[in-house]
């Protein structure tokens, strides 16, 4: 990501927001910067579509793998000349390929267009990952704190061990504690799914429909139905957010330690300011930018960690879908869904690092 | 090739043990503790448990699916009548097996590729280092499906799925010994006595792997005690999600944790509790060992204690 080459001879430092007024070389290299980063997405995302097709291929075609003992090997052949598998391989990887730069991932074995499928599940997979996130945040970023100031303590060492627990325990575990704690034992939240059956059905008359029910429940208006829908998502975004939790945790951490040492802390000391300001105010702010660089890494383990969740949870977002679909062994479908997840990493770690060029005058461009 | 360079000096031992003190002590020793406890079961598993991984009856009478911690049962039985107990133990097996394959598959395609790329440089290593980032951008748990469908291709015996797991987990972890590999490669390849041995003739494969290599792998038990935990997770996800393993050829956690779903529903908590702890602590003894190692060894690390970087980044990474 940091291997972009240096846009001019210099190495450019540009203050906080300086390129607006700083006049047009900034502009210009950041400009050039984000361009570049923009331009290597291309071949990544090209790369992994293309890895994916053809790992995928290997295996044989998708209709075999799917249908193999169930049709005969004369009806196997017809639908594979209905679907142009019988064409070469390259053929196949042209319309593909072409069929991805129009929006089209091609149809599940139940004729539902991928895309389609992607869209109406990826927005209940987006929910429970921004509930992880929203959790992770809550979690990981007092704690981070507290622990850094405490430095060495007893609550410290208990705060880093907790950490390294949080990272240790699978998330479906995790989930399936948390499910038979408080949903089966203390009956505090519902066992699964994303709302209530009656809310759900209820739901699917709003318009305009997000699929993200949290939105769709405060459109239609009733305030049940809103604590319905979260009530559902807290034990979920629990199992999510403790897995990148206790990483924001112990970043923060590091970080504000680090950043406690610094000679700007100290100034800010010196004059006077209190420690709670020294540290809210001025620490802090840089502490978090390192959290802003991992986010896309974040981001994409917690795509991985929902695959799970939503299997524990039953919470039928893309991936419970695709857990659905490799037991179906519709790999056409697995391709669409992989490929999608694959391009939105890579445009996630482009968005990570435009924010970071934007907000900390220290990248170099 | 390097492993025994690599024992001499870096290997956990008395050594190592004495360089720690206070909380870190107790940090490795914790850590030491949980690992050799999952060597010594996955080994003896055999030996250990009552009854054999797919048994379903003793003496001609048939287990009593779904029942709770008894004599007869420590850990209970599971919905096909399994003695949760025994699969917990041949469990251990099962990840050992394919955690020692993957990392040892890992090591020997990352490896030689790191110092290809970081010596030759030029396209080769443009080339390289676009495939792996991109291989490493790619969410892990993905990637491992992907290529568990790919290698597995449908069919499932014991060796079979192990692998499949083992080569999927391998694909996965590459690009980070590739990429450390290749960076420290890139480091010392400008220094005097590669300079040195260069004009004394020594061919390029002997610089690379006679020369360079030697230096370059300090780093490389840390990667590998981590790697091995987060594998670990891996392996498990995969068997949560159905993968790989056939039931009765071996025992897995994350597999068994799946049919122990629909137990959790019904406040049956020992088929879910068992498998699950097992996991946490054998992935917790792992990164305690590794965190220690690399807190230990690193004077960077050791000398201003809280100034992580490398094990912070390594797991945030993952």
């Amino acid at each position: 990501m940091s291997d972009v080459p240096a846009a001019s001879g210099s190495l450019i430092r540009v203050r906080r927001f300086g390129w607006t007024r700083g006049g047009g070389s900034r502009q210009v290299a950041l400009l050039r910067y984000l361009l570049i980063r923009l331009l290597l997405i291309l071949p990544t995302a090209w790369l992994l579509v293309t890895v994916v097709f053809f790992l995928m291929r290997v295996i044989g075609d998708p209709i075999s793998a799917a249908m193999g003992g169930r049709l005969t090997q004369d009806q196997i052949e017809q639908r594979k000349e209905a679907a142009g598998l019988n064409r070469p391989i390259l053929t196949q990887y042209w319309e593909y390929i072409t069929g991805f730069l129009h929006g089209d991932f091609g149809r599940t074995q139940d004729n539902q267009a991928i895309g389609d499928v992607v869209i109406t599940y990826g927005a209940a997979t987006f929910e429970l990952v921004f509930w992880g996130l929203l959790v992770a945040f809550a979690i990981g970023v007092p704690l981070g704190r507290y622990a850094a100031t405490h430095r060495d303590s007893t609550s410290d060492a208990v705060l880093r061990f907790a950490a390294v627990l949080a990272y240790a325990a699978p998330v479906f575990f995790v989930g399936m504690l948390l499910k038979l704690i408080f949903s089966v034992w203390l009956g505090w939240f519902p066992v699964g799914g994303r709302a209530s059956t009656d809310v759900e059905l209820a739901l699917q008359h709003v318009s305009p429909k997000t699929n993200i029910l949290i939105i769709d429940s405060i459109l239609y208006g009733e305030p049940s139905y809103v604590l319905d829908v979260l009530e559902h998502a807290v034990l979920p975004a629990v199992a999510l957010g403790l897995l990148t939790g206790g990483i924001f945790l112990r970043l923060v951490r590091v970080n504000l330690i680090q950043t406690l040492r610094s000679d700007f802390v100290e100034a800010a000391r010196a004059r006077g300011l209190s420690a709670r300001v020294v540290t809210g105010r001025h620490a802090m702010r840089n502490a978090l930018i390192p959290i802003i660089t991992v986010m896309g890494m974040c981001i994409a383990m917690m795509l991985g960690g929902a695959v799970l969740t939503e299997t524990t949870f039953e919470w039928k977002g893309l991936g419970y879908q695709l857990a659905e679909y490799l037991r179906a062994r519709d790999f056409i479908a697995v391709q669409g869904i992989v490929a999608f997840i694959a391009l939105l990493v890579a445009v996630m770690s482009f968005v990570v690092d435009a924010v970071v060029a934007l907000i900390d005058p220290r990248v170099r461009f | 090739m390097s492993t025994a360079t690599v024992k001499r000096r870096r290997i956990p031992g008395a050594g190592l043990l004495s360089m720690t003190a206070g909380l870190q002590r107790i940090t490795l020793i914790t850590g030491l503790v949980l690992v050799t406890g999952f060597v010594f079961v996955a080994v003896f598993a055999p030996l250990l448990a009552p009854y054999g991984l797919a048994q379903n009856s003793a003496d001609g009478v048939a287990f009593v699916p779904q029942q709770g911690p008894s004599a007869e049962h420590w850990f209970g039985t599971s919905v096909r009548s399994e003695d949760v107990f025994s699969r917990v133990l041949f469990g251990a097996r099962t990840a050992l097996l394919v955690i020692v394959i993957a990392v040892v598959l890992s090591l020997l395609v990352g490896v030689p590729l790191g110092l290809l790329s970081g010596y030759v440089g030029r396209w080769v290593d443009r080339v390289l280092v676009l495939v792996m980032d991109a291989i490493y951008a790619f969410p892990t748990l993905l990637l491992a499906i992907v290529v568990s469908i790919v290698v597995a291709g449908g069919t499932s015996s014991s060796l079979g799925g192990m692998l499949s797991a083992a080569i999927a987990i391998t694909v996965v972890y590459v690009p980070q010994y590739f990429r450390v590999v290749r960076n420290a490669t890139v480091a010392v390849k400008t220094e005097p006595y590669v300079d040195a041995a260069r004009v004394t003739g020594a061919s390029t494969a002997r610089i690379m792997f006679r020369h360079i290599l030697s230096n370059v792998t300090g780093s490389l038990p840390v990667i590998i005690t981590i790697n091995a935990a987060d594998a670990i997770l891996t392996l498990a996800a995969l068997g949560f999600l159905g993968f790989g393993i056939e039931p009765t050829q071996a025992a897995e956690w994350g597999y068994d944790l799946n049919k122990a779903l629909n137990d959790v529903s019904n406040g049956i908590w020992w088929t879910s509790i068992f498998p699950g702890t097992a996991i946490v602590l054998v992935v917790l003894g792992m990164t305690l060992v590794g965190e220690s190692i690399d807190e230990t060894l690193n004077p960077l690390l050791r000398t201003r204690r809280a100034v992580t970087t490398v094990d912070e980044k390594e797991t945030a990474d993952d």
